[in-house]
């Protein structure tokens, strides 16, 4: 318990001065209360010989406790602990009394001012009154990191991290690394192809000593906290050994399935049951489809083990590898346990599907109106038509393309009120790959705005409508219709005031970019927040952009917000650093605001009294239970104990209590209650 | 305060440390001005709020409570504010059986962007006090052993 206090009331230049009687804030500080020992005021208490004044006060004058009275906590509070620290105080002793934001400015009336400042003094002194030391707390770092999600995002931050020394286990659930760039056909603003910039990367991330790649594997389950992460991984069956396998095609070039979906073509093209989902697939091994596999529905059907099915093997068989084959029909998931620091989220997007939400463009019932992801596979050399422009319903050659932007953003009505942000920009360079292919071909647009705001991004745009001669049209679309062989298009165009009938070949949605179906699963798995289009959330949108809520969690690419891939790969990158800040360090200090429960002498030896409904509160499962034994080993009781390095210091435990057991450092029921007796009111 | 029109309210409000508390400080950065009579006591969480601080602060001469904390989904500890909340719905009948006019406390979510939503609760959270008069019942308590007459403000 502080003794002697001292109070530094700060003028701010005038912006506290000015409406504050600053003199007779520090004058009552002092009135009829023993425990301030000294008090005085001074113009710039943040600035050098402002600190200077406190530390030489604190030693001068053998201050054990701190009130400054200044700006928000949030400004300087850091500032004026740390030069604490120097004069050897605890800092915990300093606190921090808020009269700028929330006193001086919004008060202009100076006696009111004064007299809320003089009561907003002397709460805080009554609280630092009560002020305990408090130490940071160690913990130790698991010096690897992992990166879930092997898009763009997860690969770049894992190759950032990987280059600089650190370990990485990457973690993606489809068969191959590559996400959404991989189905790319070129890239804005520059028109380079997607694959040919992006398979080096998944190359380079395969082949690196310390990245470790688990493909066709899931997060199971996420426990610990920063630094010391423990992860389950589920490794779903591939049905191929990735040891054994070489890559050499010939079971998938047998495989009798072969008009399965392509899900990488988004259904455009199709693939058989054992397959690598594109050419360039990394790795570079297939894996069976069980669902569509016949002998895997055979042996669903007679409910035997796979491979005593017989209706067809003839993958097994035309696999090379021997003694033992590389393909393992029995194969089971198995379970990877990893111990990690930091953890990258990095799960990305996944495109509108806009077949139920838009009905009046034809819910999915035409062919030939496809989402833009559908258009890349489309132009792209690996897509299914090799790059040719051919429309999904005859393979004909559109002449005429419509394509309709905003579909699904800034829409609340469809449930998305953000802008997807990329869209206009691919829209852009759709229309000028459909020229680039067919020469004679004309792209309509219809817009709301056109949001090219990125380097070269407004210049590019500009390109398709002045060069490349893409007619633009503000407005929306009401409704597509199928006329014999063309799609009606009915739109408005609200710069001329009248509606615009188009007979086009085909349409191209430029669906908005979405939260993954399972987002918020993920989100939860590793605690940490996301927001109400389930995008996850930072922790703050501009000072930490890519920290999550849960300490130790760091946030990549479009998993977080729309966003195209410059600004995905500098995330990643911004997401890595942070790691290996992290992980440069051995321990770590956090701050020491963490709930502890009782601990008495004997014969009490905890007021807890092991009802445990902390822990049903506890948003961190920080709440572990201990057994407190005698000597021979026999359990007295068992009572609640705080993992510090779980807690984050909300004290939820602390308000749940029903002995009164747990308290909160730094905020502990003592010092909230000298605030509240400090009110003077009656 | 011995006449009617005199009455200042006193409002104690208890805000948390990452939304309501960091939106009082941008209602400061405004410069948006609100009336002077809240007193602001800060806490990590909404959800750490023990009902009985309230109680006492009733107790030391409030008129009418704040609490306010991030909005539903926005919860620093992701999920404080829901059992703020859900610790409200409990509380409330039972401030009535105190003898409190629920009206006195008020709930509300604010986040650090909204500091004109601060300014805007704070003012509403004054007139409401001031119309609803000072609470006098607490002190009479502290005088029991000679008025025994404590009646109920709710009735």
């Amino acid at each position: 318990m502080s003794k002697k206090i001292g109070v530094f009331v700060c003028h701010c230049g005038t912006n506290i001065s000015a409406t504050v009687d600053v003199e007779k804030v520090a004058e009552e500080a002092k009135k009829n209360n023993p425990g301030v020992s000294y008090t005085t005021t001074y113009k710039y208490m943040c600035s050098d010989p402002g600190q200077k004044l406190l530390r030489d006060k604190i030693k001068e004058e053998g201050l054990d406790g701190v009130v400054v009275a200044a700006c928000s906590p949030k400004m300087h509070e850091h500032t004026f602990r740390n030069a604490a620290i120097k004069t050897g105080l605890n800092p915990y002793h300093v606190e921090i009394s808020n009269l700028r934001e929330q006193c001086s400015w919004v008060h202009p009336d100076k006696p009111t001012g004064t007299e809320k400042s003089i009561d907003l003094v002397r709460m805080m002194t009554e609280k630092t009154r009560k002020d305990k030391s408090l130490n940071p707390i160690k913990v130790p770092v698991t010096k690897r990191a992992l990166v879930i999600g092997g898009g763009i995002a997860g690969i770049q931050a894992a190759l950032d991290i990987a280059d600089g020394g650190q370990e990485v286990i990457m973690v993606e659930r489809e068969a191959s690394i590559g996400g959404h760039m991989a189905q790319l056909s070129e890239t804005f603003p520059t028109l380079d192809c997607s694959q040919c910039i992006m398979t080096p990367k998944m190359v380079e991330a395969a082949q690196h000593e310390n990245i470790t790649m688990h493909t066709w594997s899931e997060i199971e389950s996420v426990d610990g906290y920063i630094g010391n992460f423990d992860v389950k991984i589920r490794k779903k069956a591939r049905s191929v050994d990735l040891d054994l396998c070489t890559g050499c095609s010939s079971c998938w070039q047998v495989c009798p399935c072969k008009k399965i979906k392509s899900e990488f073509d988004m259904g455009m093209g199709n693939r058989t049951a054992i397959y690598i989902p594109f050419p360039q697939a990394i790795p570079s091994k297939p894996v069976i489809d069980r669902e569509n596999c016949i002998l895997f529905k055979d042996a669903r059907k007679k409910n035997i083990k796979p491979n005593d099915s017989k209706v067809c093997r003839k993958c097994i068989d035309a696999c090379p590898i021997a003694p033992v084959k590389a393909i393992d029909y029995n194969q089971v998931d198995e379970i990877v346990e990893e111990k990690v620091g930091a953890i990258i989220v990095a799960t990305g997007y996944k495109e509108l599907d806009d077949t139920s939400l838009y009905g009046e463009y034809g819910g999915g019932k035409y062919k030939d109106v496809i989402t833009g992801l559908q258009f890349e596979r489309l132009a792209s050399a690996s897509g299914p038509t090799e790059g040719a422009i051919k429309r999904p319903s005859d393979g004909k050659e559109p002449e005429i393309v419509v394509f309709i932007q905003c579909v699904g953003s800034r829409d609340p009505a469809k449930g998305c009120s953000y802008c997807s942000k990329t869209c206009c920009m691919y829209t852009a360079k759709h229309t000028m790959l459909f020229k680039h292919k067919v020469h004679h071909g004309h792209a309509f647009v219809f817009y709301i705005d056109i949001r090219c705001a990125g380097k070269g991004y407004e210049e590019f745009s500009q390109r398709a409508i002045e060069e490349e001669g893409a007619t633009y049209l503000r407005g929306r679309v009401s409704r597509i219709y199928k006329k014999g062989e063309k799609l009606v298009v009915l739109g408005a165009d609200t710069l001329t005031g009248s509606v615009v009938e188009i007979e086009a070949d085909m349409v191209v949605l430029a669906s908005a970019m979405k939260a993954q179906d399972d987002a918020t699963k993920i989100a939860q798995a590793v605690y940490i927040q996301y927001d109400k289009d389930k995008f996850l959330s930072e922790i703050h949108p501009k000072l930490k952009p890519v920290e999550s809520s849960s300490a130790g969690i760091f946030l990549a690419g479009t998993c977080q917000g729309p966003k195209d891939i410059p600004e995905t790969v500098a995330q990643a990158g911004a997401a890595a650093s942070k790691v290996l800040a992290l992980l440069s360090a051995d321990e770590l200090e956090r701050e020491p605001v963490v709930a502890k429960v009782d601990r008495s002498p004997p014969p009490v030896f905890s007021t807890c009294i092991g009802c445990f409904y902390c822990q049903k509160v506890c948003p961190y499962s920080a709440i572990e239970s201990e057994d407190i034994k005698a000597r021979d080993g026999s359990v007295i009781k068992t009572v609640a104990r705080v993992n510090e390095g779980l807690c984050q210091g909300c004290g939820l435990c602390a308000a749940t209590c029903r002995s009164k057991s747990v308290e909160l450092a730094g905020f502990n029921d003592e010092q909230i209650y000298a605030e509240i007796n400090a009110l003077e009111f009656n | 305060m011995t006449e009617e029109n005199k009455f200042e309210p006193r409002i104690v409000a208890f805000l948390c440390n990452w939304c309501t508390y960091a939106g009082a400080d941008l209602a400061g950065t405004g410069r948006k001005e609100y009336q002077a009579n809240v007193r602001v006591i800060k806490l990590p969480c909404t959800g750490g709020i023990d009902p009985l601080f309230l109680i006492k602060a009733f107790e030391r001469g409030a008129d009418g409570i704040l609490v306010s904390g991030c909005h539903p989904g926005d919860c620093h500890y992701n999920s404080g504010n829901y059992h703020a909340r859900r610790r409200w719905n409990v509380y409330k009948p039972l401030l009535e059986f105190c003898g409190i006019n629920p009206d006195r406390i008020q709930f509300s979510w604010i986040s650090a962007a909204e500091g004109a939503k601060w300014v805007e609760t704070i003012n509403g959270v004054v007139d409401t006090v001031r119309a609803l008069g000072p609470f006098e019942n607490y002190q009479k308590l502290n005088t029991i052993g000679s008025d025994t007459s404590v009646s109920s403000e709710t009735g």
